[in-house]
């Protein structure tokens, strides 16, 4: 277990380092930061006081090393527009998001595992295609259209839950959260279950297609003829078995989630890293840009990194192979 | 006579696949009495796992037992609440299946899959019921079965899993064991050694068995009686001397002759000719006829009956290869 980790750190380690790279040349091959930081009329001699400022006249390869060495100590630069240090910007609206992907994640399980394993135990009932048919519909429709729809439905309509913003923030052991009050959660609902829709389709799609192939096996034939009832044998042994595609799949998928709030959190004026990763686009804080792109990769990394020790926690024989290698 | 503990009369289960309806078990009947052994052998697709399955209960659909009566401890089985069948599963009914890589849970340890097999059944503490499990896994012959029980099935080896699956079978001291080729996927020691120990096993608990398989050798040496299936109809019965040592059934005396043996060295095996039928166009009369070296006209036209036969034997066969069919 221990050399499998120190492997899977390494691998970790080796995609940071290589979408910093990416990150760097694409932040510099993108026009010249000098043309947005200098006034328009500004002579050669300004221009290159900025340049020189910035470190941008030396050499390529010394300004890689600076961006490495600065990033390594958590300096990524500071934003343009808040005049802080650009982490710092991320780092103020990371809770907000994560808090959002988080709650989605939940309710994509809380959605789509007993849909999919009701639609898997029978398949061919006009229940189980109906909620394949429902979860079809889930991939296909477009993020914010789902987000507008809920919003005209539950904000508007029926005036049920607010239509965008985030709830009071308070404290929670030192995580700022607004998770915990109803005025809170009520904020969250409709972006959580606009990120989660997507997802719930995905987790349906797996949990039937893994109960279907579960409920053919042998173990499950003889659970029965142990004389298990059938509440015990699907919440047991076909949960248990799917539970290791659906915790991979959603692990790796957390990742995307905290992606696609970048569209979520737009739609619901929901103050996360999403929205003011828009925001600083509009606004050419390239700063704050490198900074999220580098805590997106860092994030995506740690969490494929949890996921494989969660898959070799549920999965037996996972811990065995590595065990072997 | 003390009344079989198990009997079955007319069974018939069917399929609904994309081809018709397929008559997998088609009017089987026999008896099974306290301590026996029955084998039940055949080719494949001759509806043998069919069979054991129904008496459990355990046809799902597209399957559907049609007709027949199942009755254990003289209690009808058929049509019977699902809630009264569980109960009865596991506890006086028991069944392996051929593939000890895949009956037990990958994901579940040992004692999860022992103790909730106890637990189904009886209203036992966790404690008590894993001292239980450990003992049963004792009996079966493994080795340090505390540490054991804290393993999941990978860590076994295949004889061993098809030990544990033995252990969680009879925890309950069933009336009956359905053994579908439980050692049909194992080295032939392994296979001898698991043989000796059920039988000693099911001696001890009394347990009667339903031992399924193809393999005419293994039940050789094994059985009291032999009951020999054919495209879901059972052809011929009898004790295993008289089966073996003289079949009435021309397909029996074929599955004789295509078993290697010691005094039959350097002779070629006689192989049946022909393939096992398809049971979506069996031919009109007796199923056998395409591959029988005695087939008359009457074979093809008409299916023979269930005849009784001297020493308590019956056959299904127009022209029976040894005795005179008893007057009915
Ligand atoms: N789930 C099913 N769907 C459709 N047909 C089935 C199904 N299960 C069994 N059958 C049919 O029943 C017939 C008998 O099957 P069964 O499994 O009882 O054979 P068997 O004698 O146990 O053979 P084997 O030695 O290969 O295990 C098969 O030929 C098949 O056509
Ligand atoms: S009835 Fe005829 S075809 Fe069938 S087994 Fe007997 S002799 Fe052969
Ligand atoms: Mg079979």
């Amino acid at each position: 277990m221990l050399v499998y980790l120190i492997r899977r750190l390494g691998q970790s380690l080796l995609v940071i380092a290589v979408m910093a790279t990416l990150v760097f040349v694409a932040m510099f091959a993108v026009g010249d930061p000098v043309d947005i930081l200098a006034s328009p009329d500004a002579d050669q001699r300004e221009r290159d006081a900025i340049a020189k400022r910035l470190g941008l006249d030396r050499p390529l390869w010394e300004q890689f090393g600076l961006f490495v060495w600065r990033a390594l100590h958590g300096d990524l630069g500071r934003s343009f527009v808040y005049n802080v240090p650009a982490v710092d910007v991320i780092l103020q609206r990371l809770p907000a998001t994560l808090e959002l992907a988080l709650t989605g994640l939940v309710f994509s399980i809380a959605i789509g595992i007993p849909l999919g394993v009701l639609a898997g135990l029978k398949p061919y009932s006009r229940l189980g295609r109906g909620i394949m048919s429902g979860s079809i519909l889930g991939f296909s429709l477009p993020n914010f259209w789902i987000g507008l729809m809920l919003i005209l439905l539950f904000a508007v309509e029926l005036r049920l839950l607010p239509a965008g913003g985030r709830g009071p923030v308070v404290s929670v052991l030192g995580i700022p959260t607004a998770a915990f009050s109803l005025e809170g959660l009520k904020h969250l609902i409709l972006p959580a279950l606009t990120l989660a829709l997507y997802k719930s389709a995905l987790v349906i799609r797996i949990a039937q297609a893994g109960t279907r192939e579960v409920m053919l096996q042998d173990y499950i034939r003889f659970a029965r003829a142990k004389g298990l009832s059938r509440q015990r044998i699907i919440f047991v042994h076909v949960l248990k078995n799917i539970m290791i595609p659906v915790v991979t799949v959603l692990g790796l998928e957390l990742g995307s989630m905290i992606a696609f709030a970048v569209v979520t959190e737009t739609v619901f004026a929901y103050p996360g890293m999403g929205k003011l990763l828009i925001d600083s686009i509009n606004r050419l804080d390239r700063p704050v840009i490198v900074a999220y792109l580098m805590m997106t990769v860092v994030i995506f990394v740690i969490i494929n990194l949890i996921v494989d020790l969660l898959y070799a926690a549920i999965d037996p024989r996972v811990r065995l192979a590595e065990a072997k290698g | 006579m003390t009344p079989p503990i198990l009997t079955v009369r007319d069974l018939v289960v069917t399929f609904g696949t994309r081809e018709g309806v397929l008559t997998a078990v088609n009017g089987v009947s026999f008896d099974l009495y306290l301590g026996e052994v029955l084998g039940l052998v055949g080719e494949s697709g001759s509806g043998k796992s069919v069979t054991g399955l129904a008496i459990l209960g355990l046809i799902d659909p597209p399957g559907q037992i049609a007709r027949g009566s199942i009755t254990l401890d003289g209690a009808e089985l058929i049509g019977k609440p699902e809630e009264e069948l569980r109960a009865l599963r596991g506890k006086r009914l028991a069944m392996i299946f051929q593939d000890p890589m895949t009956t037990l849970n990958p994901v579940l340890r040992i004692d999860t899959q022992m103790i909730e097999a106890i637990q189904a059944h009886e209203r036992v503490s966790g404690k008590a019921a894993r001292e239980r499990a450990r003992q049963a896994l004792a009996r079966v012959g493994i080795p340090s079965p505390e540490e054991r029980l804290d393993a999941y099935p990978h860590q076994f080896s295949g004889g061993m899993r098809q030990r544990v699956a033995i252990a969680i079978a009879l925890l309950h001291r069933p009336a009956v064991l359905v053994a579908d080729e439980p050692t049909t996927a194992l080295d032939v020691t392994i296979q001898a050694q698991i043989l000796a120990e059920v039988q000693s096993l099911a001696a001890e608990t009394g347990t009667a068995m339903l031992w399924i398989t193809h393999d005419l050798s293994v039940i050789a040496g094994f059985a009291d009686r032999i009951a020999v299936m054919y495209a879901g109809r059972i052809v011929e019965t009898g004790s295993v001397v008289d089966v073996l040592e003289t079949p009435i059934h021309p397909y029996t005396a074929g599955l004789i002759g295509s078993v290697p043996s010691r005094n039959k060295r350097g002779v070629p095996l006689a192989q049946i000719p022909g393939m096992t039928p398809s049971l979506a166009k069996l031919p009109p009369g007796c199923p056998f006829s395409p591959r029988c070296p005695r087939a008359t006209v009457t074979c093809r036209t008409t299916m023979p009956a269930e005849t009784p036969f001297a020493g308590a034997r019956m056959a299904r066969c127009h022209h029976p290869l040894t005795g005179e069919p008893l007057a009915a």
